[in-house]
């Protein structure tokens, strides 16, 4: 019968629509793995990992990463220790405290400032930012380690504001009511109750957070400064994503030094897959709690 | 009633912090609007807008970075919205099978994840075979905005009443004509805001194209523009900033950015509140 061959047909088209996502996975594991494999049998693990100096260019050319891997780790957890409990208050006020009208308005601006382009963020960091540290706190140069981590975490704040916001939100009413009843005042339920209750949505938040600001480039780029020092607060420094995005314009093609930023990328990849499993974590204990 | 010292401060000091978080937030958005706009919109000229830069006479135009990033835009949008629509409707229409389904969602989270310089990085793998390009940026848009049209799509999909379907179907339908006439005119509001969504993210975008799309500011038609090399307006911005030392240019893109984006979250709110209203009628 025609018509049912049709239909199959049609079956067969939207499963391969569905099956690209997928494709798509792989594809990138792939790549970057076949990429990046090559320059750390070269240089071998253990030196790429935890070597400290880098020296793409230099006669003895030295391939060590720890310094972009420390920069990575330290600024990501300066954005988190900063934006986190920005985000976190901004968004209990919203869920619970906030009037109708002030609520759908700040709502907005978050999700405003989750708009704006990262090179934005980077040109104004660039341009307060950079000098502002410069002055204040009397260094020969404000692009740095300090920096990087305030721009990380204005970025990161609307994704913090919004998933927390969420879980809040998602929180029953009976638990807010039984908890006033008891003689518990709003503020009192809110941190004590809510919170608790919408713990796991908030810990996602923080996950995303992360990956957020692992992940960022441009704006790092811009204010960071870029130097493969070891990571320290008023130190121009190098994250593993910029370290990326900096040297690949001229990195000969097939020189170790290209095939070691695709090393690098891995390497990135891998924080990145480890942000998705605790993300996906705690996403399914909320679901589930 | 009156309540103890110690309950009377936490609960004044938990006030006051969610107070001040609250207003810092807005106050870091109305200080970045305010403060690109001020130095950005008297740097905005109709000669900037009209023009390509130029090396005779030193000036900087910006015409070809607005071109390329329409061209971009369309060309991400024409590619990825059949294959996002096409992966959610497999999802929520066909798939029988649950771990193929699950397998397929979480493939859409991971994608979602990936920051951009791995995309860029892998598009210029995979799409730059022959150098940089305008297509090759946008195929490797296209794989960052999967995710997000297959989410809202499958979102609005959710909505569509089971009785529409099983009204079509009781009619006689085949399942494609049930899923063309009944199912995606219902769903417009999914694609819609996808595409908004789409838009926003790809005005956005740098990390992603620097090493796909490449820099250049040639003034092309759109068939030769998509084949060539081309900077959009954030590239163009980083470039201009960060290694011309062109900074009165950088915040006349920076204003025209921040403009766009404001237009659009406005958009993206009215479609919203648009659609809901519809729903409800």
């Amino acid at each position: 019968m025609t018509k049912q061959r049709f239909e199959n047909f049609v079956h067969g088209i939207f499963l391969l629509l569905g099956l690209i996502t997928v494709a798509c996975v792989l594809l990138i594991t792939v790549y970057l793995v076949i990429s990046g494999i090559p320059a750390i049998g070269k240089i071998g693990l253990i030196p790429f990992l935890f070597g400290t100096t880098w020296a793409s260019t230099a006669a003895q050319p030295a391939y060590g990463i720890l310094p972009f891997i420390l920069t990575s780790i330290y600024g990501t957890a300066g954005a988190i220790l900063v934006g986190v409990p920005v985000g976190f208050f901004t968004a209990v006020y919203l869920a619970k405290a906030a009037p109708a009208r002030v609520k759908s308005l700040m709502e907005g601006a978050v999700s405003l400032l989750a708009g704006i382009p990262s090179v934005v963020y980077g040109l104004v960091g660039m341009m307060v930012l950079v000098p502002g540290i410069r002055v204040l706190f009397g260094v020969p140069d404000g692009a740095s380690l300090l920096a990087a981590i305030i721009v990380l975490a204005i970025m990161i704040l609307p994704s913090i504001v919004k998933v927390s916001l969420t879980a809040l939100e998602a929180v029953p009413q009976e638990y807010e009511d039984a908890s006033l009843a008891l003689g518990a005042t709003p503020v009192e339920t809110w941190f004590r109750v809510s919170v608790p209750a919408a713990k796991s949505g908030i810990a996602a938040a923080v996950v995303l957070g992360v990956g957020r600001a692992i992940g960022e480039t441009m704006a790092v780029m811009m204010v960071a400064g870029n130097a493969a020092n070891m990571p320290s607060i008023f130190q121009s420094v190098r994250f593993l994503t910029t370290a990326v995005s900096s040297e690949m314009a001229y990195a000969p093609v097939g020189s170790l030094q290209r095939e070691a930023l695709f090393s690098i990328a891995l390497v990135l990849y891998l924080f990145i897959m480890l942000c998705n499993a605790a993300l996906n974590f705690f996403l399914k204990r909320e679901k589930e709690g | 009633m009156k309540l103890s010292k110690g309950r009377r401060a936490y609960i004044l000091t938990m006030r006051v912090l969610m107070g001040l978080c609250a207003g810092l937030t807005c106050a870091l958005t109305l200080f970045l609007i305010g403060y690109v706009l001020w130095k950005g919109l008297p740097n905005i000229s109709w000669e900037l807008l009209s023009t390509k830069p130029s090396y005779l006479s030193g000036k900087i135009g910006i015409l070809p970075d607005i071109l390329n990033t329409l061209y971009i835009t369309v060309a991400t949008l024409a590619i990825v919205l059949p294959l996002g629509v096409g992966a959610a409707i497999y999802l929520t229409e066909y798939a029988k099978n649950q771990r193929l389904a699950s397998l397929i969602s979480n493939a859409a989270e991971t994608l979602s994840g990936i920051p951009s310089i791995i995309y860029g990085l892998v598009g210029m793998l995979v799409f730059c075979g022959g150098g940089t390009s305008l297509l090759a940026g946008a195929m490797t848009l296209t794989i960052m905005n999967l995710p997000t049209i297959m989410r809202t799509t499958q979102e609005s999909l959710k909505t569509v009443p089971q009785a529409y379907r099983e009204g079509a179907l009781g009619l006689g339908a085949g399942k494609w004509r049930m899923i063309r006439t009944v199912v995606l005119p219902n769903c417009v509001d999914g694609i819609v805001t996808g595409c908004i969504l789409t838009v926003g993210r790809i005005l956005g975008e740098s990390a992603a194209l620097l090493y796909t799309a490449g820099f250049a500011h040639a003034l092309n038609g759109p068939w030769k523009g998509l084949n060539s090399a081309g900077a959009t307006l954030t590239v163009a911005l980083y470039v201009y900033a960060k290694e011309q030392g062109e900074f009165g240019v950088a915040f006349a893109i920076a204003a025209i950015l921040m403009i766009l984006t404001v237009l659009l979250n406005l958009l993206a709110g009215m479609v919203g509140k648009h659609f809901t209203k519809r729903r409800t009628l």
